[in-house]
């Protein structure tokens, strides 16, 4: 295929090198510096789409990123095709592959369109939810039929290789867009001497000046950008992001700025494809632009039918001009450009249809020069054509433009260009909270008030002249550096004049009438990808969705992947009609990030995998990872779960390791206890606030079980504290509270005890913890260290000693979780492993087995230890537990939850109490989370009273046990329960002591 | 209903070109004085009003919403609708509310597109498994349709969902079949439309400014369009309750937080069923028009403000592509935030108050979507009979003097 509509000469692209690439399955050509929607143009492409709800086609409208139709499926690889790019902002590289992605058996011969034709009508806002409703049981089928109608893409089917990361940035004045404004407020505020970063969605800076055939103070346009563009790079404090679009502004300044570094490279370049970054902004100037208007009549989603601007873009930047025969519709001055860049190309102007009475401007007196046909006081009603405009239907119109004032005629064409004026891109603005105000002068939203601080500059302020819109950069980036401390200097070589055009008032023009009435007229698109017409608006608004809300979540308008950029100031001004009032007083609806649409990958960043929550390991790890072991994930942290052997299964690993620690010695790794190192005169004192024992009289030398309960009275945490000496303890979580134990213990110092003399230090990765437990246990520790007495009368059980064990200073605490013997060896984590090993190497002549942490939970619920978060679940108290004996109810400064305990619901009779449970079948190990019953005959809804919070096999007792919750449980002992599984079992069990093993406690005191 | 929905109806309207559709609701002008005040013009609030007009024959009402109908929480959620809560008090109530979704596009005659496309709700830990199968379990006992999946199954269901290869392995999953999502603006236009239809009044641009309250007594309201009466006011208010709890004299144990959800642009049917996480932290579905609905957790911080902060988003997003990684490539759309109405025990308040004739229904925190038809069943019933609904009494404020917490943060979906 040829580039039919390439221009020989004019544009960026480099014709000194062609691309060849894929459109719904056939080959074109292009150039360096294309979008696809420029190179398709350039081709005679005309469709390139269907509309999503009537099918229609449609072709391309604009040339960045306000475009609605060109919506491209890029790439045909199962894990990297990409849906929903749009073509306007997709740069060409050779091989690219895409295609459209509405309409079925294609896009050429689409048949939904058909249903769109026949069916269309019966297709108003809305519809949906006055129909499909019988019969209900239909309405999954219904539904899969629309959600097959409806999305647009494809989601890639496999894993994306892609890397994304992330980048943070403080810089003193963050600008975004690099047009004209952008351009000197950068240069302004950089050499203010400000940090200063300015981004850009475009591959090059300058914004529309890359379109333009302006000269300011007699430099061409482009040339001009390029001087400010390597200024720029001389300035050593700025940095400059090409493919960057601003996509949010948060509280603050916080700015999030998506670049995309390799799309436009192919599909295969490598490296990090793109990259949020993340600037904390002192100032942000916005100079983000307008978009063109177009404007509303007939069939006005015509492939054919474009904004002005974009046909301008066309010529002027890429070099194509995008059909043989223009009729251009404007309500102002600028459009004439144009006319007048068509003309210059050499191909047929029309006529210029002006909807205003009078156009008497330097611009249509230079297109009237050139022979041009200027109409005005007329309006382009209906284009005519099918899949592509073949002329423009056009009739003179009443002064106010409300109506028709004579009759039609047709105008052969086959490109409608129409300016409505401009809407300021005001998004980014809007994302922190501030409400856009219209402005009768600019015909459009401009930023509101805010609380930021921003400067906006040019376009988005509705200043569109040249000049002006260069001198309110300057001083924008004036404002910004001075506001941030800076002393601005003056930049004389941004002194410009640009000799602009004189210019006649625009018309304020939203709807160009038809002869019929809004309802029977041809379909006047408001929003395009939505497919949102001037009589939805209509229909919506007298079924009274008035709110302009309403009408956007009735219609759709707006929720394309565009965010309505072309549409939303239409659909409010038609809003506001047919409700009778002002546009102010209509308002508008919200604009929320993304300004344009962001990767998930890249919000991901490199959170994935192992980044995604980072796994913590012991410095024993490895030595567990080379004995096999298999892990369990608790809190952030890999356990070893237990040690299989050779082809054992986990029950027979577990009751092995069990059978060895009850009978000789088991060593663990209890490296990831939480482990806070408490200090300060009132360490004690607030100890014994936040636990519900007394903590007065522990001595140095000895340690204490402590419970810690919320407000509420419920358990919240557990652990032993031990005494270094009356200024210092050394406190143990569980693995999973350690974070949230130190934030509770900071939140009361800070919030509620400031006066209190203590500090926290979390400590739990600096030490190492290896626990020897079962009878033997006593030889093993002993001969590793030689200035510990172990004797029974020398270090008692709940006493711990200072020492060197295995070389290393160690603190050993002599408590159990095991009800046997146990001694806890804690050593600097660097010398974790060398005391790992060194134990295992004592102990293996006394069979030294080590074990996981399902073993330690069946040892401890042979006991009957709790496992906070297992056994507890945020509505069980110290009495539920029957640990009425941690409570310490007469402490002078009470102790947080004591008042909760008194509530009557914590005082009554019937609640779910702590008990064991003994399966009546002593094989059987209920599953844990199952439900106790009284009645399994009874129908549902049946009443639990209780459940099954830990279930094992015990080796050690030849049978299983359970611990559970029952209502009533303590006054319950040997009654018989039903326990209901969730695959449908029933078992009976007997409730009897939570001790279930050694019920005297003489293992651990020996 | 005069003015009824059906396929016929349309085709009748289509042939006049839509000229002549009727208002879905009137925009009245405001009485002195109504029987019942109902402050909130969201699901919740719409619900009360229109099961006191149909349920209880209380049809001189008035609903004041400051804003436009649904623009609160009801147009902001991610659209989920469950019942598998934990507490007996919890999941009946979310049951009741189930079995009225069941029904609901027929009774009020406006499809609210309730799909039951079922919903998983995953463990990766031990721990995780354990409070699957107890609440399981609790949900069976309690007749809410609920089952445990293995991973296995969990693949057949979604197949598209990465299982083994990620920071928390997939080691089952709760399923309820009859779970899913429905069309959220829907709900609110469809009771509003169903309320006006029985006589009540939806005053939109009204705002309560103030209460007028005489003897320990509820007299009326004060808004920006003057008093306006009232023999009872139930609030409704979701983020904004402390507010008019202050405007009362009331303190309620509630924290507004934000909440975010954002959405994909729209993609063909690629996920069938809604999928949710509590450990990875994220929870997804897709949207009729074919957009991934995404949503997490609360923002820490409290606000008013109808926005969050960035790195809520960005670990969501995280968690949604270990997840599914095939969906790194694809592209939010949207992101935006409402208010929640947090309790401590993550359950909400439906209750009378120490104002005779004023009552709140609040505290649904980040589930009342799932909640909105029960919410104004049982709320109604509790206004109309000045006595708490059986179902609503569990949730009565004097739970945080007894100190009878319904503790449903693991259930709750969401962390809290």
């Amino acid at each position: 295929m040829t580039q039919r509509n390439r221009l020989p000469e004019r544009g960026r692209v480099d014709r000194s090198r062609t691309l060849r690439f894929q459109f719904n399955g056939r080959t074109y050509t292009g150039h360096p510096g294309d979008t696809v929607a420029s190179a398709l143009l350039a081709n005679g492409v005309r469709l390139v789409g269907r509309s999503f709800k009537y099918g229609r086609p449609r072709g391309v409208i604009a040339a960045g990123p306000e475009e609605p139709n060109a919506i491209l499926q890029v790439g045909t690889d199962p894990a990297t095709t990409t849906p929903n790019l749009r073509a306007t902002q997709t740069e060409l590289y050779d091989g690219l592959v895409c295609s459209s992605t509405n309409g079925w058996p294609s896009t050429e011969r689409d048949l939904t369109s058909v249903v769109g034709k026949v069916g269309g009508r019966m297709m108003p806002p809305g519809f949906y939810y006055k129909t499909f409703m019988w019969p209900s049981s239909l309405w999954m089928t219904y539904e899969k039929g629309i959600r097959k109608a409806a999305g647009l893409g494809q989601s890639p089917s496999q894993p994306d290789p892609a890397e994304y990361d992330h980048m943070n940035h403080h810089v003193d004045v963050l600008v975004v867009g690099a047009g004209p404004a952008g351009l000197s407020a950068a240069r302004t505020a950089a050499r203010a001497g400000a940090r200063v970063m300015i981004a850009d969605e475009q591959p090059e800076l300058g914004g529309h000046l890359l379109a333009s055939r302006a000269t300011i103070s007699g430099t061409p346009a482009a040339k001009w950008v390029r001087r400010q563009t390597d200024a720029l790079a001389r300035e050593p404090e700025v940095t400059v992001l090409r493919r960057t679009t601003a996509v949010g502004y948060h509280d603050h300044n916080f700015v999030v700025l998506s670049e995309r570094r390799t799309d436009h490279l192919g599909p295969d370049a490598g490296g990090v494809r793109e990259r949020l970054h993340r600037v904390r902004a002192g100032q942000v100037v916005i100079a983000t632009g307008a978009h063109e208007r177009p404007l509303v009549f007939g069939n006005n989603d015509r492939p054919g039918v474009m904004t002005a601007s974009a046909v301008g873009t066309y010529i002027n930047r890429y070099g194509v001009v995008p059909g043989e025969r223009l009729v251009l519709m404007t309500t102002n001055d600028h459009a004439y450009h144009t006319a007048l860049d068509w003309h210059n190309a050499g191909r047929e102007v029309v006529a210029v249809v002006d909807t205003r009475a009078e156009a008497g401007g330097d611009l249509p007196t230079e297109a009237r020069a050139c022979g041009i046909r200027v109409l005005t006081g007329h309006g382009v009603i209906e284009a005519a054509g099918g899949r592509s405009v073949t002329g423009a239907r056009v009739a003179p119109l009443s002064a106010d433009g409300e109506s028709l004032a004579g009759t039609t005629h047709e105008l052969p064409c086959d490109v409608i260009a129409t300016s409505g004026g401009w809407s300021p891109v005001v998004h980014l603005t809007c994302h922190t909270g501030d409400k856009p105000v219209w402005s009768e002068e600019v015909l459009g939203f401009v930023p509101g008030e805010t609380r930021q601080a921003r400067v906006c500059a040019g376009g988005v302020n509705g200043t569109y002249a040249l000049e002006a819109v260069i001198h309110e950069g300057v001083d924008a980036g004036k404002r910004a550096a001075t506001a941030w401390g800076f002393e601005a200097t003056e930049m004389r070589d941004l002194a410009v004049s640009v000799a602009e055009p004189s210019q006649d008032p625009s018309m304020k023009l939203f709807l160009v009438p038809h002869h019929k009435p809004v309802t029977r007229a041809p379909k006047q698109f408001v929003d395009f990808q939505t497919d949102v017409t001037a009589a939805a608006i209509e229909v919506a608004v007298r079924e009274g969705y008035e709110s302009i809300e309403h009408v956007k979540r009735y219609t759709v308008m707006g929720f394309g992947t565009d965010q309505g950029k072309l549409g939303n100031v239409n659909g409010v001004a038609l809003t506001a009609r047919a409700r009778g009032k002002t546009i102010p007083e209509t308002g508008t609806t919200v604009f929320r990030p993304a300004y344009t649409p962001v990767t998930f990958g890249a919000l991901a960043g490199m959170e994935r995998g192992g980044l995604l929550d980072p796994a913590r390991f012991t410095p024993m790890h490895l030595w567990h990872v080379r004995q096999g072991a298999a892990f369990e994930d608790v809190g952030q942290w890999k356990r070893p779960w237990y040690y299989p052997r050779h082809g054992e299964s986990m029950q027979q690993a577990v009751n092995r390791e069990c059978l060895a620690v009850r009978q000789r010695v088991g060593m663990l790794d209890a490296s990831t206890l939480g482990k806070i190192d408490i200090q300060g005169s009132d360490a004690r004192e607030f100890l014994n606030r936040v636990y519900t024992n007394a903590w007065m009289k522990l001595q140095p030398g000895r340690c204490r079980y402590g419970l810690m309960l919320k407000e509420d009275g419920m358990v919240f945490d557990d652990g032993v504290t031990a005494c270094v000496d009356d200024e210092h303890f050394i406190m143990t979580t569980t693995t999973g509270n350690a974070g949230p134990v130190l934030e509770w213990l900071e939140r009361w110092h800070q919030t509620e005890w400031p006066e209190l003399d203590v500090c926290f230090t979390s400590i739990t990765d600096q030490w190492a913890t290896v626990t020897v437990t079962g009878p033997e246990s006593r030889n093993v520790v002993a001969k590793l260290c030689d200035d510990i007495d172990f004797s029974r009368e020398a270090f008692p059980f709940m006493a711990w000693r200072e020492g060197t064990v295995a070389g290393a200073l160690a603190r050993v605490f002599r408590i159990s979780f095991t009800g046997e013997l146990t001694y806890e060896i804690n050593v600097p984590a660097d010398y974790g492993m060398h005391l790992w090993e060194a134990v295992y190497a004592a102990g293996e002549p006394y069979g030294i087995t080590p074990y996981g942490t399902e073993t330690m939970h069946v040892l401890r619920a042979e006991k009957g230890f709790i496992i906070v978060g297992q056994d507890t679940d945020g509505s069980v108290t110290p009495e539920d537990l029957g640990m009425h004996w941690a409570l310490k109810r007469e402490k002078p400064f009470s102790f947080l939850g004591q008042r909760s305990l008194d509530r009557s619901d914590s005082r009554r009779r019937d609640r779910e109490q702590f008990v064991g449970i003994r399966p009546l079948n002593g094989e059987a190990v209920l599953p844990e989370g199952a439900q106790a019953v009284e009645n399994p005959s009874n129908p549902v809804p049946k009443r639990t009273i209780g459940h099954v919070t830990s279930s094992y096999y015990s080796a050690a007792l030849g049978h299983s046990i359970a611990l559970g919750l029952i209502e009533r449980g303590h006054d319950r002992q040997r009654e018989r329960l039903h326990f209901m599984t969730s695959d449908g079992r029933l078992e009976e069990a007997e409730l009897c002591s939570t001790v279930f093993y050694d019920p005297d406690g003489a293992r651990q005191n020996v | 209903m005069a003015n009824r929905y059906s396929g016929f109806g349309l085709f009748r309207h289509a042939l006049r070109y839509h000229e002549n559709w009727q208002r879905a609701w009137r925009n009245p002008t405001p009485k002195t004085h109504y029987d019942v005040i109902i402050i909130g013009g969201g699901g919740h609030g719409l619900a009360t009003a229109y099961y006191l007009a149909s349920q209880h024959g209380i049809t001189n009402i008035a609903v004041l919403e400051k804003g436009y109908l649904g623009g609160g929480n009801t147009g902001r959620n991610t659209t989920i609708v469950r019942s598998n809560y934990l507490w007996d008090e919890s999941g009946q109530l979310y049951e009741h509310a189930m079995k009225l979704w069941e029904g609901l596009s027929e009774e009020l005659n406006y499809n609210v597109m309730f799909s039951q496309r079922g919903v998983l709700n995953l463990g990766h830990t031990l721990q995780d498994m354990r409070n699957i199968e107890r609440r399981v379990q609790s949900n069976r006992l309690n007749g809410i349709d609920s089952h445990v999946v293995t991973p296995d199954e969990i693949k057949k269901i979604v197949p598209i969902i990465n299982i083994d290869n990620l920071r928390y392995p997939i080691m089952g999953s709760s399923w309820q079949p009859r779970a899913g999502v429905a069309r959220h603006d829907a709900v609110a236009w469809g009771y509003a439309r169903a309320a006006d239809a029985l006589g009540v009044d939806l005053l939109q641009e009204t705002a309560v400014t103030g209460m007028r309250i005489e003897g320990g007594t509820i007299r009326g309201v004060e808004t920006n369009r003057g008093f306006i009466g009232a023999d009872r006011v139930g609030c409704v208010v979701a983020g904004n309750s402390g507010v008019l709890a202050g405007m009362a004299g009331l303190r309620l144990p509630l924290e507004s937080h934000p909440l975010q959800a954002f959405v994909s642009e729209p993609l063909k049917p690629v996920l069938d069923t809604v999928v949710m996480s509590n450990h990875v932290h994220g929870y997804v579905n897709q949207s009729d028009k074919g957009d991934l609905v995404i949503g997490a957790g609360i923002d820490g911080y409290n606000g008013y403000g109808q926005r969050g902060s960035m790195p809520v988003i960005e670990h969501t997003a995280a968690a949604i592509c270990e997840m599914f990684p095939m969906f790194r490539r694809v592209r939010m759309n949207r992101q935006w935030g409402g208010i929640v109405d947090t309790c401590p025990d993550a359950c909400p308040i439906i209750s009378k108050t120490p104002v005779d004739g004023l009552y709140f229904n609040c505290g649904w925190g980040t589930g009342g979507f799932k909640a909105t038809p029960g919410s104004g069943h049982v709320f109604a019933s509790t206004i109309a009979n000045d006595s708490p609904h059986p179902l609503a009494a569990p949730f009565a404020l004097d739970r945080f003097y007894s100190g009878a917490l319904i503790d449903e943060h693991g259930a709750a979906g969401v962390a809290h």
